[in-house]
């Protein structure tokens, strides 16, 4: 008998079975921020992250992309380290362009070219670094499919990218996050709301999501959250 | 005479007002990461209430404007209307409303955000982006303080200030001249202060 961790870590991707996948309900519902417009907050250690400025910390004039809402202190800490920071709010872009509702399908051709060019529209090989936190997980097959492929163009070869996904496979919603950077390995995690996650993964389907990548690194934290660092 | 009258008032004694009553503390609710709660928004930089400018002291251009053009401006200027164009205002502080909806390109000394703002921003000294602002275009700036909620797509280049180059020393050949005239030479402490011209 496999234990029910290592079960899961060698079933397939939930994600894989795409008619499968049950329709959300209303994002309005689950993306909703905290009603008292108070949001919690948090700080923890992020090896992802440490490992992602590792990489970046030492060589000044980076261009580095962060797909999370602009805050203060990424933009503080980035432009510090004698970076160039670029923002695009990717959630909320991603939200313009669909709807609160999922009333138009994430797999339209037309919709997924307008939405690439509303949050990715980036000369090729133009970035250093790309911090993509936790928006991959609310994409759906064919968009995702569309974003890492923009994705692998827009960094340089041998850049890196530091993304976050939830380890369990069994949530139906889960709570999505603004990170900021405190210092090389911490994270300040505020609580926005919750969202459905519109594909779950385990490390085999990350690797083959990223596999036109050079590397996929993962690091799985105590709060059930896998940080991946893939290398182009 | 008028004294007199105040003299025989009874002495009135101070009573503090009583002290607010200490709100209950609330339990928080169990969870992975320790949590607290914050109130958004949250800047490591402070920032200040907005309060409308002074009409005498700035040039504004009022909600129901529309301007396509260049605009110059030698004093401070509030943009509450619509701008397409080009807006400088090199040495002063540019400040978009929350109605304004500017469509160029700008460069002052200081811009703060409250409403749109398509186009790229030079700002020499700082940016404020506030809260319900938007800005889609390229920044460069000294520095940027921008409020969680404030939605911002494009890049930020920080570009420190120059400091001004000092002048040059008198050539010690020359003979020494009187304390009040060396007095009053310029100090290159004093000169290198304050913002210049930028350097990428």
């Amino acid at each position: 008998m496999l234990p029910d961790k290592l079960k899961s870590m060698l079933r397939g991707p939930r994600a894989g079975q795409q008619a499968s996948v049950p329709t959300p309900p209303p994002r309005a519902l689950l993306s909703g921020k905290p009603p008292s417009g108070e949001a919690a907050v948090g700080e923890r250690s992020s090896r992802g992250l440490e490992e992602f400025f590792r990489y970046v910390r030492d060589t000044s004039g980076l261009t580095i992309l962060d797909l999370g809402p602009a805050t203060q202190a990424n933009i503080n800490f980035i432009t510090n380290l004698g970076h160039r920071i670029y923002t695009a709010d990717f959630l909320q872009v991603l939200d313009d362009t669909f709807g609160l509702n999922d009333t138009v399908d994430q797999s339209n051709p037309g919709r997924i070219e307008y939405f690439m060019k509303q949050a990715l529209d980036y000369p090729a090989d133009h970035f250093d670094g790309v911090l993509i936190w936790d928006v991959l997980e609310y994409l759906a097959p064919a968009l995702l499919t569309a974003v890492v492929d923009r994705l692998s163009q827009i960094v340089r070869k041998k850049s890196y990218m530091l993304a976050f996904f939830h380890a369990d496979d069994k949530q139906d919603s889960v709570p999505y996050y603004m990170f900021r950077i405190q210092s090389l390995s911490t994270l300040q995690v505020a609580h926005q709301g919750q969202r459905r996650p519109a594909q779950l993964f385990n490390n085999r389907s990350l690797e083959k999501l990223f596999g036109k990548f050079e590397s996929v690194k993962f690091f799985l934290t105590k709060e059930r959250l896998r940080e991946v660092i893939i290398k182009a | 005479m008028w004294n007199k009258k105040r003299d025989e008032e009874p002495p009135r004694s101070y009573t503090p007002p009583p002290p607010p009553p200490k709100p209950a503390p609330v339990a928080a609710p169990p969870s992975p990461i320790e949590t607290k709660k914050e109130i958004t928004p949250v800047s490591s930089m402070p920032v200040g209430k907005f309060e409308p400018p002074n009409s005498s002291a700035s040039a504004s251009i009022g909600k129901a404007v529309k301007v396509v053009g260049q605009i110059y401006s030698r004093e401070d200027l509030y943009v509450d209307g619509e701008v397409e164009g080009t807006v400088e205002a090199l040495e002063h502080k540019l400040t978009i409303g929350p109605n304004g909806a500017v469509r160029a390109g700008v460069k002052a000394r200081e811009v703060v955000a409250l409403g749109t703002i398509q186009g790229n921003v030079e700002a020499h000294d700082k940016i404020e982006i506030r809260k319900e602002a938007k800005l889609v275009g390229d920044i460069r700036t000294a520095r940027i303080i921008i409020e969680d909620g404030a939605y911002f797509k494009g890049s930020i280049d920080i570009v420190k200030p120059e400091p001004k180059t000092a002048p040059k020393a008198a050539p010690a050949a020359q003979p020494a001249s009187t304390p009040a005239a060396s007095a009053s030479a310029p100090q290159p402490a004093h000169a290198s202060a304050g913002s210049g011209d930028f350097k990428r």
